[in-house]
């Protein structure tokens, strides 16, 4: 692959902690291979930062191999840059020109407060998984996995729901800062097994619940969050949660 | 003198009779005693769960933002059990074999063959928790084969395998917090082990948004913490994987055992500049269809589709025919290293071999044609249809690797080198999983006991999951129920003080130094040095010459290191100085390690000791033992033997021609 | 779950606006109905039906009793759809917190699906006038309607109210105006609307978007010819 280097200007949201206002500023990346990933471009940002005795910019990340779903920047109007099944760390710096001027902001939720600069804490999403996100099983009761056939389909659709990294960038994408693409990618991830049978229904009450405690949006179903899935979550999970949240809340009694 | 525990009795009962012999802490009793959590991983998370299960209150940390982001996440491939559901010839025995035989006989015989005992319930409990392993038509589970091994024994999820054994983990723990057995800190780093009469009785630990110093009360205290790869800067360990957690214990007593037993992973992506912050590992799992090779010509530097058939090495097949490609992760990385440093090297670095799958997708469109019953299937339409399966199988690898490097493994064979991966090494724990100090446990890799000197792939998940779920709530009973009586100490206990002005000490220290370099000039550093001398090849010159040279960069570090910020609020450099601090003393013990070691084995290679083939050359009468090192003072160390035992396998010259 | 909790949650404050949506759609369908009989006058049909068989068919909407209690379940259904809707816009815009700098644009979801107040506001703005326009006449004042006489039954010459309105051009280009918004409304709405009463199936779901679409184009056209036929005096 051919590479060159180039030059960027970079405004990227500064705050301090999450009691301070914050403010952009303009940083110049200069001399950028274009091999870098975007996070090595912050990387080598922040190191001349350092030399100039200034603060360097506070980013989350964690395995650059986009799987952990830690790094989270809002990178010129689109959560985790331009490319798409992609996260920030995987970004690389191919996807700029020379000249270009990239504006980098932290995911905007009220269920996201900043922590510093561009890190958010994205606890909520813990949350919504402690209302109900598991199967009710203690190590030591199960049986033979093979004792459980799974028909071939069930169980991809389900893996397809469960490969959610909980970036949050469904969040940061959608006008509504609706968690529904998180919280439906798990509901559908167990209500596809047999194994998420027992607690289907309570599942999916108690998720949606938590979700709207948190402080997120309703979802409009405008399709933003599927356009920026890391994952290519479907948005379709979000029908299916709609359809176990009304089966589930006629079918309860109380 | 070192005692590992290991239960008297034939092999095969011995975690049979642990467990129905071993003491019980009844219900009520349970509830009363705390167990601190460090770290969230698959060995973590699915211990905290287990113990919250059980009734222990637990408390768990992890320095990232969610226990979900735990470096288990990235594993890719899959993970063993001996279910032998494949019908060939797999055994708890078998596995129990070839993970001895792996580990080229520098792992216990007891601790493994648990392994492989309990690695079947492993899978039963993940499928129980939901994990959505990777399923044939009828709907049963899949099995694919993986390197060192001959029968098919490895579930998986895609490429995906880690995540959703973590996620699985995960949820359980989530649930246990939901239920209020557990108590979960996030963002949150344990800088030090406190010590009570002896015993390990809590932890001090740094909360990474506020910068606060925190202290935590525990009957007893578990490390989960992960290897300690990062050592060499680059390596396939997510950025914040660290030693730290396992350095603290370490300082307060706890004996490092086999520190220099680092895994090379043969396909990881070759490094592209100076720029580089991680590497990245391709499975190993394409390693099943793909073929590596190299020209025949040194410094041949026409573009790989030009090289004809005849041109190419595909020296993994050449020099071992029996297991082709899938020789262990360590033979494969020592010749990709060979034929590199021989001057065959690929790419603009010369340092890679390409990895091809042409003749896979040739073989795989011919399987699709004759399915689909196209007889006269013209070459595109064959390279078409194996192009898909291919797709089907590796998709997200391949869209990973084009996205790093820009360029289409469908059309050029993808440049692979080896790159650290794992580390067999970590803190000594005896058959019970607990460290040489009473009440502090090890699990997963941050501990050393199940790989010997080398892992096979798809032994890591296991491993971490067996101590976490199967392991750790039998053996810390044993321990606990001797504790019933100890009521919770006070934190305001003197040794809890004492601990956290020593770590508060220390991080104004490293503020006030004040320096001119940048943490991460001096991590960058470090690596090039492990890397250079205490990497794939190793030799006591080099050795001497690294030792020396990490003490000089120690001192230099803790002259002029420069961290920006202050220490009262989230400073991420801070995080990486401490870190970083914890890793140069590791790589000086990693050194004496290697250097102490006059042999070969496994992923520690020594040039001086090897075979006219330049195979590893075991030294068995000298070194068949676990070296455990036990710090005394600055750059002093006295080594502990625990001797290795054969009583079931005959150890030979590994063989996998 | 209760009903007030199910219905206060965030799905069930969906389903609350795809329920009415899909009310409304139906309603949609019948008020087409009626209004294209104002076609019957084309040439093509009949040049001398002059309104007669739309007359007659909005005689019977306003005299039978079943239609007149369901027109108030209709204006139940509106004002559920527009309250909810606003609340609804309402929360979701304050669940943001700041702003970004740089919006996502059409970088990933369609303008319209994100409009769906704006474009709803238009439609409520368009509706008063509309009411204003006719129902008001038709329920209340009968100011402009002339009494015709089909079948021995004396009904209003709506049809020759439309013409008259229609015959401002103003009026003409507010009510096209009307039907745009209506238009790009339902082009999200439509299958919004089943997708929040939980169609999750892929196959079923582009069959209704499909439908859905063709919905939006049909009825939104008809609506607008209506005004523009008259004032171009294709009708009446």
């Amino acid at each position: 692959m051919e590479h060159k280097n180039i030059n960027l200007k970079l405004k990227v949201w500064r705050q301090k902690n999450s009691n301070d206002n914050g403010t952009f500023e303009t940083y110049d990346a200069k001399n950028i291979s274009t091999e870098m990933s975007f996070l090595e471009m912050f990387d080598v940002l922040n190191e001349d930062l350092i030399k100039e005795g200034k603060d360097p910019i506070a980013f989350d990340h964690d395995c650059r191999e986009g799987i952990c779903g830690m790094c989270s920047m809002y990178i010129d109007g689109r959560p985790h840059g331009p490319w798409t099944a992609n996260t920030t760390c995987q970004l690389h710096m191919r996807a700029f020109n020379e000249g270009d001027t990239v504006v980098v902001e932290p995911w905007r939720a009220k269920a996201f407060p900043v922590i510093k600069d561009l890190m958010v804490d994205r606890s909520a999403f813990d949350r919504i998984i402690q209302a109900g996100g598991y199967v009710s099983v203690n190590t030591g009761n199960a049986v033979d996995g093979n004792s459980l056939p799974i028909e071939k389909d069930k169980a991809d659709a389900s893996f397809a729901a469960a490969m959610c990294i909980g970036c949050g960038a469904c969040v940061a994408a959608c006008k509504n800062s609706s968690a529904m693409l998180f919280t439906s990618a798990k509901v559908s991830h167990l209500a596809l097994l047999p194994q998420g049978e027992p607690e289907r229904q309570t599942r999916v009450l108690n998720m949606v619940a938590q979700m709207d405690k948190e402080g997120f949006g309703a979802c409009t179903n405008t399709g933003a969050c599927e356009a920026v899935c890391p994952k290519e979550i479907s948005i379709s999970n979000i029908a299916r949660m709609n359809s176990e949240y009304l089966s589930a809340s006629l079918n309860s009694e109380k | 003198m070192l005692n590992s525990k290991i239960p008297s009795g034939p092999l095969d009962s011995k975690w049979k009779n642990y467990k129905s012999t071993c003491k019980l802490v009844n219900p009520a009793n349970k509830r009363k005693l705390e167990v601190i959590v460090v770290g969230t991983g698959l060995a973590g998370a699915s211990a905290a769960a287990s113990l919250g299960e059980l009734g222990y209150k637990v408390k768990a940390f992890c320095f990232q933002d969610s226990p979900r982001r735990a470096h288990s996440i990235a594993a890719q491939g899959g993970i063993n059990a001996a279910k032998n559901y494949q019908n060939d010839g797999d055994s708890v025995y078998r596995l129990f074999y070839d993970t001895i035989k792996g580990g080229d006989y520098r792992a216990r015989e007891g601790n493994v063959h648990r392994l492989a005992e309990v690695s079947g319930n492993i899978i039963d409990h993940c499928v129980a928790q939901g994990v959505p392993f990777a399923r044939e038509y009828g709907g049963l589970l899949s099995n694919r084969s993986f390197g060192g091994t001959q029968v098919q024994r490895t579930f998986y999820a895609a490429g995906q395998t880690g995540q959703q054994l973590l996620i699985g983990a995960y949820q359980s723990l989530e649930r246990q917090i939901s239920l209020g057995n557990v108590e979960m800190f996030n963002r949150h780093e344990m800088l030090d082990v406190v010590i009570i009469d002896g015993k390990a009785r809590g932890i001090i630990c740094r909360n990474l948004v506020t910068g606060e110093l925190e202290r935590h009360f525990g009957h007893s205290v578990l490390l989960c913490t992960g290897g300690y790869g990062n050592v060499f800067y680059l390596s396939t360990n997510a950025m914040g994987s660290n030693v730290t957690a396992a350095w603290k214990a370490h300082k307060k007593g706890a004996y490092f055992a086999n520190p220099c037993f680092t895994q090379i992973h043969p396909t990881c992506i070759p490094v592209s500049g100076d720029h580089q912050s991680k590497l990245t590992l391709m499975s190993e799992s394409l390693r099943n269809d793909g073929r590596i090779w190299v020209p025949k010509n040194q410094g041949d530097n026409r573009k790989p589709n030009e090289i004809p058939e005849e041109e190419r090495d595909y020296y993994l097949e050449r020099r071992y025919p029996a297991f082709g490609n899938l020789v262990p992760r360590d033979v494969a990385s020592r010749a990709a290293k060979e034929r590199c440093d021989a001057g065959y090297g690929v790419g603009s670095s010369k340092q890679a071999v390409y990895l091809d799958y042409a003749a896979a997708i040739q073989r795989y469109g011919k399987i699709e044609a004759g399915k689909k019953g196209l007889v006269h299937a013209d070459a595109a339409t064959i390279t078409a249809l194996g192009k898909e399966v291919v797709k089907e199988k590796y998709g997200n690898l391949f869209d990973m690797y084009e996205k790093i490097t820009g360029e289409n493994p469908y059309e050029i064979p993808m440049r692979i080198y080896p790159a650290v991966h794992y580390t067999m090494g970590g803190l000594w724990v005896d058959y019970e999983l607990m460290t040489s100090i009473p009440g502090l446990y090890c699990l997963g890799e941050a501990n050393f006991s199940d790989h010997g000197a080398n892992r096979l792939g798809a032994s890591a998940l296991m491993q971490g999951l067996a101590d976490g779920y199967f392991v750790i709530p039998y053996t810390i009973g044993n321990y606990l129920s001797d504790e019933i009586r100890t009521s919770a100490i006070a934190t305001d206990h003197p040794a809890f003080a004492e601990a956290e002005s020593k770590v508060r000490d220390r991080i104004h220290m490293l503020m006030n130094i004040k320096g001119t370099k940048t943490v991460e000039s001096f991590h960058k550093r470090l690596g090039k040095i492990m890397w250079d001398k205490c990497g794939m090849a190793r030799n006591a010159e080099g050795l001497k010459q690294a030792i020396k040279e990490i003490q000089q960069l120690k001192q230099e570090f803790w002259s002029d290191v420069k961290i920006p910020g202050s220490i009262n609020e989230m400073n991420p450099e801070l995080d990486k100085a401490n870190r970083v601090a914890d890793f140069i003393e590791l790589g000086e013990l990693m050194c004496i390690d290697a250097l102490n070691r006059e042999e070969s084995c496994g992923g520690h290679f020594r040039e001086e000791f090897q075979t006219e083939e330049g195979e590893a050359l075991r030294n068995d009468d000298q070194f068949m033992y676990v070296s455990a090192w036990e710090l005394k003072n600055e750059h002093e160390w006295t080594l502990h033997r625990e001797d290795l035992n054969y009583e079931v396998v005959k150890p030979s010259q590994r063989s996998y021609k | 779950m209760t009903w007030k909790q199910m219905f206060t949650s965030s799905i069930g404050k969906k389903l609350v606006m795809g329920l009415t949506g899909i009310f409304l759609i139906t309603f949609l369908i019948v008020h087409v109905g009626i209004n294209a009989c104002v076609f019957a006058d084309l040439p093509v049909f009949n040049r001398d039906d002059n309104g007669e068989m739309f007359n007659k068919a909005a005689h019977f909407m306003g005299s039978t009793v079943l239609i007149r209690i369901m027109e108030i379940g209709l204006f139940a259904g509106i004002i559920l759809h527009i309250v909810q809707g606003y609340l609804l816009t309402l929360q979701n815009q304050k669940s943001r917190g700041v702003a970004y700098n740089k919006p996502m644009g059409n970088n990933g979801s369609k303008w319209y699906s994100r409009s769906m107040g704006l474009l709803g506001t238009l439609i409520l703005l368009f509706l008063i006038l509309h009411l204003a326009h006719f129902w008001v006449p038709a329920r209340f004042t009968h100011v402009g309607l002339d009494p015709v006489l089909y079948n021995n039954v004396l009904m209003h010459d709506m049809f020759q109210l439309m013409k008259i309105t229609f015959s401002e051009l103003w009026i003409v280009v507010l009510y096209v105006l009307g039907c745009f918004s209506l238009f790009w409304h339902l082009m999200h709405g439509f299958q919004s609307a089943f997708r929040s009463l939980g169609i999750s199936n892929k196959k079923h779901l582009s069959l209704l978007n499909c439908i859905g679409n063709g919905f939006s184009v049909i009825v939104s056209l008809l609506f607008a010819l209506i005004p523009i036929a008259m004032y171009l005096q294709w009708v009446g």
